[in-house]
């Protein structure tokens, strides 16, 4: 689309861009350029020595073992938020949908954890499930469940999966329940008339309604598990008990600013990018679905 | 309503009830032992009635910082250096984005094309994969611990800009030819028409991006080494990094309930906002 009235300038329009783009070119294009030039550098950590290399930092980390794992901790790791944190969101909306006294006031209550950051929800899970003193903890024991997240690697990664989902379930909630009031009620009426109990409206009707919106919420929630997800490890597990629940965001950050090994967290930066174009080209697809649906 | 269904109604407030009791507690528990003693709140099980200490714990890490063992600043510093960043970050973003979407909606010129693109392509860049790259640029500038490094490099937005090129192209062409008429500039024409016209986009946006700037963590993390700079996210994390037994988890919580509170007070004051700004985000 495009405007029929303009204005003209010669100037104008170049000052009115500079800002933004100034800050696009120093901030992002140079760091990414940087960052593809380092990935095919061998250095120290000094930067006193490097030399070109071609390929091989990406060799050497697809032939790492503990990079692979990373990789296999991250998909581990995002489709359980994914699938569990929009499983139980989706639950709620259709429930708030349904009651219409109250359902502000859920509302307001399921929207506090937006509100709550990263390294705060870090915090405040692994307090509840501290081994020690935490109060979920503690009544595991009594139920005679052995809990212990620091020594035990799935323990570790239930625990970062909560605390990831419980942030998260503001957003897909409130993604779901537009979703769910989109529908147009004479579908469901007509349905109903039809003999179609609410179980069976759900799963026909829906459930294949929203699924452009479950599909968009999907990708948001692997990007999100993949990249928004450092500050929760950081603040829990530290991607221990051993490297079990390191995942890729925070295996960047450890080994380019604790290892010093600057090529191959270039290289990984390298991949996570292609891994963000891919999710991005993904969701620009569906946008284009969602236009034609519409 | 469809039908009615009473027995279903019930289930329905009973599950919405207890999901938002399930998501409710963590934050109830912050409270609670935020008010208690330091031995009250290392003890397991935790008690969950509010202690008598809420307005000692409070004013100690207002202005003493919040721990004996380790050194860290007065959560009251640590809150203001968040406020500055936020509102810089939401700011800066909702201005310059709004003036390069101005600009590609209402000036044909030279180089549009690759803008748009460029700025574009700034969504597959976010900051967690080009950390020690940006961290690296940031430091040869010399602007580590400042501000302006905690906030300049996050304020770039094609998110931003999106939004207010979609509004601007929904805004009738015949305001701007109205206003060419009458001799307005485009400057005149964006003060006196789009502005007013885009406050609610503006004030939407606002709330998210103020959310955003607040809770940044990777990021300050890097850059601000320098305890004076310290975000009160920051501040947290090297709370709790003395280990299980330093940890005064009375004033940890009562850090932790302060740091939510002004997102959460602009999520519940601004609810119809910010959820609008959130769908709009997205599309």
């Amino acid at each position: 689309m495009e405007k029929r009235a303009r204005f003209t300038s010669s100037w104008l329009p170049y000052a009115l861009v500079a800002p933004q783009i100034l800050i696009t070119i120093l901030f992002f294009f140079w760091p990414a350029v940087q960052a593809l030039y380092q990935s095919v550098l061998l250095q120290d950590a000094f930067g006193s020595y490097s030399e070109f290399v071609w390929f091989d930092n990406f060799k050497t980390l697809f032939a790492d073992p503990t990079y692979l794992a990373s990789f296999q901790t991250t998909a581990i790791f995002s489709i359980l938020v994914a699938v569990c944190g929009m499983s139980i969101a989706l639950m709620l909306s259709v429930f708030a949908d349904r009651v219409s006294k109250g359902a502000s006031l859920y509302k307001t209550f399921l929207i506090w954890p937006y509100a709550v950051s990263p390294v705060v929800v870090g915090v405040l899970w692994s307090f509840l499930l501290s081994p020690s003193l935490g109060l979920i903890s503690h009544v595991l024991a009594w139920l005679g469940i052995p809990w212990d997240y620091m020594i035990n690697g799935n323990h570790a990664m239930i625990l970062i999966v909560i605390a990831a989902i419980w942030k998260q379930i503001s957003y897909n909630f409130l993604f779901f329940l537009a979703g769910l009031q989109s529908i147009p009620k004479s579908l469901i009426e007509a349905a109903a008339i039809d003999g179609a109990g609410p179980v069976k409206r759900f799963f026909t009707i829906v459930f294949p309604l929203i699924s452009p919106t479950t599909f968009f919420l999907m990708v948001v929630n692997i990007v999100y598990a993949f990249f928004d997800t450092f500050a929760i490890v950081e603040a829990t597990t530290h991607g221990g008990p051993g490297k079990d629940t390191e995942i890729l965001v925070y295996k960047v950050f450890t080994d380019g600013f604790k290892g010093g090994d600057l090529g191959g967290s270039a290289a990984q930066s390298v991949v996570l990018m292609f891994v963000v174009i891919l999710l991005t080209v993904v969701q620009f697809k569906y946008v284009e679905k969602k236009v034609q649906y519409a | 309503m469809i039908e009615r269904r009473p027995i279903l109604d019930a289930i329905s407030h009973l599950v919405l009830i207890i999901g938002a009791l399930i998501v409710i507690f963590p934050l109830y528990v912050a409270f609670v032992a935020s008010t208690q003693t330091a031995e009250q709140s290392a003890t397991s099980p935790l008690s969950l009635m509010p202690g008598t200490e809420m307005i000692n714990n409070y004013r100690t890490v207002l202005t003493a910082g919040a721990s004996g063992q380790v050194s860290s600043p007065p959560v009251s510093r640590m809150l203001w250096v968040s406020l500055v960043t936020a509102l810089v970050i939401a700011i800066g973003k909702i201005s310059i984005s709004m003036l390069s979407a101005f600009a590609m909606v209402y000036f044909r010129f030279r180089g549009r094309g690759i803008f748009f693109w460029m700025i574009f392509v700034t969504l597959m860049l976010p900051v967690e994969v080009r950390i020690t790259s940006t961290y690296q640029v940031i430091s040869d500038f010399g602007m580590l611990n400042s501000y302006a490094g905690l906030t300049v490099p996050l304020i770039a937005s094609a998110t931003a800009t999106f939004l207010f090129r979609q509004f601007f192209l929904t805004v009738p062409d015949e305001l701007a030819e109205a206003a060419r008429i009458d001799g307005a500039g485009p400057l005149r024409f964006f003060k006196d028409v789009i502005w007013p016209l885009s406050r609610t986009n503006v004030i939407a946006l606002f709330v998210i991006m103020f959310i955003y700037g607040w809770n940044q963590y990777l990021w300050p993390l890097m850059v601000a080494t320098d305890q004076s700079m310290y975000p009160i996210g920051i501040g947290i994390k090297t709370l709790i990094s003395g280990g299980d037994s330093a940890v005064e988890w009375n004033m940890v919580m009562a850090t932790m309930v302060l740091a939510m509170l002004p997102p959460g007070l602009v999520i519940v004051v601004m609810q119809k906002w910010f959820v609008k700004g959130l769908v709009d985000s997205e599309k």
